[in-house]
Formats: C-alpha cells, sequence, structure tokens
C-alpha cells in the first residue's frame, strides 16, 4: 500500500532519497516531465506546455529526525532533532541509523535508581543517547558516521475504527495525495511538487515555486489534530474525523479568501466533509510558495494527524480519502471551466 | 531447540503480573529438555528435570519470573480514549508516545500512548514530564460507547516491541527482566542434557514477581528445594550510572554476595566459573529483597539460596538491553554448578 511505502521510507530534511526515489517511481508513469531541482525537489509535470491555469500541488517529502553529532568514549551515540521533535517523546524509543540501517536503542536509567523528584523533569536532548550495542568507540565509528540520520522504527498499522498509526505522516499523506492526484485526466498543466527541507524552514517550497510559476497552489499537508482529552474545543487545531482542514491563516501565510470559500463551498456541494483549521499557530509551504514570484494564490488542504513530530502518529481514513475527493473534484472544475474558455 | 530464539518470543509474548498463561505455554514449548512439566496452584511453571543420583538426590530449584510490567484500564473517557494505571514499576517518562497492546474483550488492539500537544502547554511544561495521569491510551475509538465494545476497565495493557538485534551479541526489548532468566534456566537445562548430574533440578518460570515475589513463595514451597538458585536481571553498565551500582555487560552474571546468598553456594559458584572459565562480575548487594531470592530463602525452614544477575541496561523500560552471551554464560554456569553437587555438599549446608 501506498500509504505504507511512504512512511516506512525514511527522509530527514536534505536527505530525502529514499522518499524521492519511491515517489519518482509512482509518477513517471503519469506526468509528461519528472524532474529534480539544486536543493532535491522533485517536479512531476503533466500538460507542461498547455493552456493554464497552471495549477501546482505541492507536499514535503522530509520528516523531523535525528543527526548524530558525537560518539562517546564507550561507544554512544549523540544526537540533536532535526525539526521540532520533544525531547520527551524520545525516550525508550527504537531507531535505525545511518545509511548502514543500524539498529538502536534511547535508552534511559533505571526507575529504581531514581531519586522520585527525577521523574518529575522531562530528559533534555543532551542527556539521551543512542546504544547500538557498540563496546567501544571504534566500533561504533565503522558503523555510523558524524552528520547520519536516525529514525524511528514505527511500522504502519491500521488501528480501530478506520484510523491508521505510523510515523510520517506528516507529510507523507501529502505526497500519497499528490501522487494520486497526479493520476487525474485534465488538460491544463498540473505540476505535483515534492518538496524538500519543509521542517527546518519551508527551503524547498519557494524554490519549487519559483520554476513552476503557478497560477495557483494547493498545498497537502499533515497537520497537527489535538482533540484529546483536557484540550479545550477552540484550541484543538483540528479533529479527526470531521474531514480535511483548510486553512484560513497561519503563521506563514493568510491563504487566498475566495479560493478558500470554493473550497468549501464545493466541499458542501459534494456532500464532502470539511473543517477549518482552528489554529493560527505552525507554517506549511504554503508561506513560501504564496510570495514567489509577483504571488501565488493558496490553499492548504491538511489531513489531521494525532501527535505528529513523534514516533508514531494517527489519522483517520476518511479524512486522507475526504482530502482526495475534494481536491479530485477541485480539478474538475478547473477542467470544466478550462473547457468553457 | 534454539533458545535465543525461544527468548525473543517469550520477549514479544504478553504476561502481565497475574497473568502469565501464555508464557507458560511458550516457555514448556521451548523446552524438550524437562522430564516432568506442571502448573502450581499460582501459575508458576515447573519443569522437573531428573539427575542420575542415588537417592535421596539433591534438589535444586532454578527460578526466574516470567510476569512483566504493564498497564491497566482505569477508565473510558467519553471521547474514546482509555486512561490507565500501572502494575509494576514504570517511570512516566517512558511511557509518552509509546504502542502499545490493548488486551481487549475479543481482540488484542494496538494503541499509542499520547497527552496533549506541545502547543497547548504552559511555557516551562516541557520541561516537565508528562504526568502518569495526563496521558492516555488512544485506540483510535471515538466515543466511550465504541471503546466500551472492545475495552473493559480492568482490561491489561502491554507494550508493543519487537526485538531488536544490536551490534555482536546485543538484543533490545522488552520484558527482558526477566525472561532473560527463564532463557538462562532454557540455556541450562540445554546444556544439563548432554552431561551428568546427580541432582533433581527444577527449573521455575514464576508469576507475579513484580507485584511481590508472590509465584516464587508458593513455588518454593511445593517442591522444597536443598538449594534455590535465583536468576534476575541486574542493573547493566550505562550512561550516567556509577560504577558501584552496575554489572558490566558481556562479561557475564553477577554472582551476588550479601543476606540472601548462602556463602558456600557463593564460594562454590565462584569455584565453578574459575574451573570452567565462565566470566562473572562479583555482585555485592547489600539490600535483601526485591527478586525471587528472598521468597525462596525464607520458604518452610529456609533455603539456602544464591542469586545470579544477568546485565541489563534501561530496566523498566520497553528497551532493555543485553549481551545474550551473558545469558548463555548464566545458563552454562548453572548447569556446571549443578553438574558438581552431591548430596554431601547439600548435607554441609546446614552446618555454619
Amino acid at each position: 500500500m501506498l500509504l505504507a511505502r511512504l512512511t516506512q521510507a525514511n527522509g530527514a530534511p536534505g536527505q530525502e532519497n529514499e522518499v524521492r526515489d519511491l515517489i519518482r517511481a509512482e509518477v513517471e508513469a503519469h506526468a509528461h516531465v519528472v524532474k529534480t531541482d539544486a536543493l532535491g525537489n522533485l517536479l512531476a509535470i503533466k500538460n507542461p506546455d498547455a493552456p493554464g491555469p497552471k495549477v501546482m500541488l505541492a507536499a514535503h517529502m522530509d520528516e523531523v529526525a535525528l543527526m548524530i553529532v558525537g560518539i562517546d568514549g564507550d561507544g554512544y551515540l549523540k544526537f540533536r532533532p532535526i525539526g521540532g521533535v520533544d525531547p520527551r517523546v524520545l525516550v525508550a524509543k527504537t531507531v535505525v541509523v545511518g545509511s548502514k540501517k543500524t539498529p538502536g536503542v534511547i535508552g534511559s536509567k533505571p526507575i529504581h535508581l531514581q531519586r522520585p523528584e527525577e521523574r518529575e523533569n522531562a530528559f533534555t536532548v543532551r542527556e539521551l543517547l543512542i546504544d547500538i550495542g557498540a563496546k567501544s568507540k571504534e566500533e561504533a565509528e565503522k558503523l555510523v558516521q558524524l552528520g547520519e540520520i536516525a529514525y524511528f522504527t514505527t511500522e504502519y498499522e491500521e488501528v480501530a475504527n478506520g484510523k491508521v498509526k505510523a510515523k510520517a505522516l506528516d507529510d507523507r499523506v501529502g505526497c500519497a495525495l499528490a501522487i494520486r492526484l497526479l493520476q487525474e485526466e485534465v488538460s491544463f498543466p498540473l505540476i505535483a511538487a515534492f518538496t524538500v527541507q519543509e521542517e527546518v524552514g519551508l527551503r524547498g517550497a519557494g524554490v519549487a515555486a519559483y520554476q513552476v510559476e503557478p497560477d495557483l497552489a494547493l498545498i497537502l499537508e499533515g497537520t497537527t489534530a489535538s482533540d484529546v482529552p483536557g484540550t479545550d474545543e477552540h484550541r484543538q487545531a483540528t479533529a479527526l474525523g470531521q474531514g480535511p482542514a483548510i486553512t484560513v491563516m497561519d503563521r506563514t501565510v493568510i491563504t487566498n479568501p475566495e479560493l478558500v470559500q470554493e473550497l468549501f463551498a464545493l466541499a458542501a456541494e459534494k456532500g464532502i466533509k470539511v473543517q477549518v483549521r482552528r489554529s493560527t499557530a505552525g507554517g506549511t509551504d504554503a508561506g513560501r510558495i504564496q510570495l514567489s514570484g509577483t504571488g501565488v494564490k493558496v490553499a492548504t488542504i491538511a489531513v489531521p494527524c494525532r501527535y505528529i513530530h513523534s514516533p508514531a502518529s494517527i489519522m483517520c481514513k476518511d479524512d486522507f480519502e475526504g482530502a482526495y475527493q475534494l481536491v479530485k473534484h477541485y480539478l474538475a472544475r478547473l477542467e470544466e471551466r478550462a473547457g468553457l474558455s | 531447540m534454539d533458545v535465543k530464539e525461544v527468548f525473543r518470543s517469550l520477549s514479544e509474548a504478553a504476561g502481565v503480573s497475574g497473568y502469565e498463561l501464555e508464557l507458560a505455554k511458550l516457555i514448556e514449548q521451548g523446552c524438550p529438555w524437562a522430564d516432568e512439566t506442571r502448573l502450581d496452584k499460582l501459575g508458576n511453571l515447573i519443569m522437573l528435570k531428573k539427575g542420575q543420583g542415588p537417592e535421596p538426590r539433591p534438589k535444586v530449584m532454578l527460578a526466574a519470573h516470567m510476569d512483566e510490567i504493564g498497564l491497566v484500564i482505569t477508565k473510558i473517557e467519553k471521547e474514546g480514549f482509555l486512561r490507565f494505571s500501572t502494575i509494576g514499576g514504570f517511570d512516566q517518562r517512558v511511557l509518552l508516545a509509546q504502542e502499545v497492546v490493548v488486551h481487549g474483550r475479543q481482540k488484542a488492539l494496538t494503541g499509542v500512548i499520547g497527552a496533549k500537544p506541545p502547543h497547548i502547554q504552559a511555557p516551562g511544561e516541557q520541561n516537565k514530564a508528562v504526568k502518569m495521569e495526563d496521558l492516555f491510551i488512544d485506540a483510535g475509538f471515538d466515543s466511550a460507547e465504541e471503546a466500551a465494545e472492545h475495552v473493559r476497565v480492568g482490561d491489561l495493557v502491554t507494550i508493543k516491541r519487537r526485538v531488536s538485534n544490536l551490534q555482536s551479541s546485543f538484543m533490545a526489548g522488552k520484558a527482558f527482566d526477566d525472561r532473560a532468566g527463564v532463557a538462562a534456566i532454557l540455556e541450562c537445562f540445554k546444556t544439563l542434557s548432554k552431561i551428568d548430574h546427580q541432582a533433581d533440578v527444577y527449573g521455575v518460570a514464576t508469576v507475579q514477581e513484580e507485584v511481590g515475589l508472590r509465584g516464587a513463595i508458593t513455588s518454593t514451597y511445593g517442591i522444597i528445594p536443598d538449594i534455590g538458585i535465583a536468576i534476575d536481571v541486574g542493573f547493566g553498565d550505562s550512561p550516567g550510572l556509577p560504577e558501584t551500582d552496575t554489572i558490566k555487560l558481556s562479561k557475564g552474571p553477577g554472582i551476588a554476595m550479601g543476606p540472601h546468598v548462602h556463602p558456600k553456594l557463593h564460594t562454590r559458584m565462584v569455584e565453578t566459573a574459575k574451573e570452567w572459565n565462565i566470566s562473572y562480575s562479583l555482585d555485592p548487594s547489600p539490600y535483601p529483597g526485591g527478586t525471587d531470592a528472598y521468597a525462596i530463602q525464607v520458604a518452610r525452614a529456609g533455603v539456602a539460596t544464591i542469586l545470579l544477575s544477568i546485565p541489563l541496561r534501561y530496566m523498566h523500560t520497553p528497551v532493555e538491553t543485553l549481551d545474550y552471551q551473558d545469558v548463555q554464560r548464566t545458563g552454562r554456569l548453572m548447569a556446571m554448578f549443578i553438574a558438581g553437587l552431591d548430596q554431601e555438599f547439600v548435607e554441609g549446608l546446614t552446618c555454619f
């Protein structure tokens, strides 16, 4: 299954190779041009020379991960997060490190040897180490190089009630959506941009948009859902099972109001459940893409995911399907209009 | 029979204290070297390997607990999330973002332990550990009604974790405490099947150790051993722990010395290790209690006991780490110790 393969592939910011190769193989049959740029963005272009509107779908390939920054005298690996990772989610997890895919664990002190008050304080990232079972620094150095990446090992799994558990749903859901949507029959130029380095400051998206010069862009994301106990409804950002979330505004973008209204109207017309993203925190590639060239109309359509940026996030398959249907209908609507003009 | 593979399956199986039956079955299947096996009323699995000596033969009991620490459902929230409490000692900090198996009414369900996300938390809150009472299990249910079809208050939860093979013979996983000890008993039985020994050997996979050494109390009473060897895990050397509190990995078992260890057994065990060139560490343990050795020691009129500790890093976390060679060394050491036993030595144990 596509989403399973995408989430189980590894791709830290700047090291998206595994994900890119997987996506390239998926899109080649459905694009006229498939190319990469100097940053590693993958652009799959359908109908490059057709008349407009030129529509860009954007999804980022990278995921948050851990970079190895040191090997201590006993062969333990020191690391720092790339992208936003709360160190508290790292304790007692398994990882796989570097190009040799060396298995490791992030251990912690046994409870028996702790003072009770120690358990009140979170571990800092500087206290945590990866143990690969190496008996010396020399042994570890043969397996892992500084700068290599450690990834979570979570397996994709369908759990109760149409939910999915996986790592890196942010933003492999977007990648999976863009791959599927590129298969739509349209006559206008449709570009799926699989971007790099979103998690460290939206770096790939601007570069991609500069080359594409789209008339409008739909950013496909996995966004935070906090519909969990202890969170007031107005602070939940999004909730699972309520359909894809449409962003009005976040830290990086005020999305195009007409486009947003059109998406809501279309969803109502087609009976697709959608929700407004009830948070203005966070940012997506939309922020960079809208400022590309002389400006681009953008909208963000996101699949709500609980526990993003942690080893195991959870989403609802219906929300994923809803996002697909919404964009698919939107592309069909554009196709109708293109035919009329 | 490859005991290492049996050990892997034991680690990945579920058996919280009081609910060890699945483990007992797996252990029995993994031990073709026993002459007899039985379960006692508490669920202890007792495997007997008979000796070849004249009666009365010395009776040696090897005890390692098969139960693991886990969680239990305490409440189903109206949104379908599951609240829990712990069975056995967990550091609350190791639970966040952990995958779990909820052993529900009809089937086992996968869940993730969550908490409210960072952007909802007050500044500074990220420096604090998420408290146990603020954690919940997300198994995908959308309402209390839906959850109640699958899960009840009181249902058990175990950590979902496959065994990882690390470098050389290092392994990481859950519940190595104390299924590593059970594996050491199996390794011992395997070795004993190839050599002569006078003593009858009772290998016991005990229950409910994590909640108070309970299985060892009844199993010892039933067996009436002359010698009790408890095999448990000991704190392995790891970052941030002082050398004095730990045993080095890859150097064999720790041979305990202290109030719960019979001095003659300690001496004999060390001599055996030296004679057979099996590496070991001395493990001074001034605080008796905490392992099955204590329960065995005070059974009936008292039993001469010794404790062997397999060094284990990150104890009571889902990534417990050990060197499997230490398990094999522990098994071999016990087998050679047993092979050297006769009735005369056993009778000497009550002479101080």
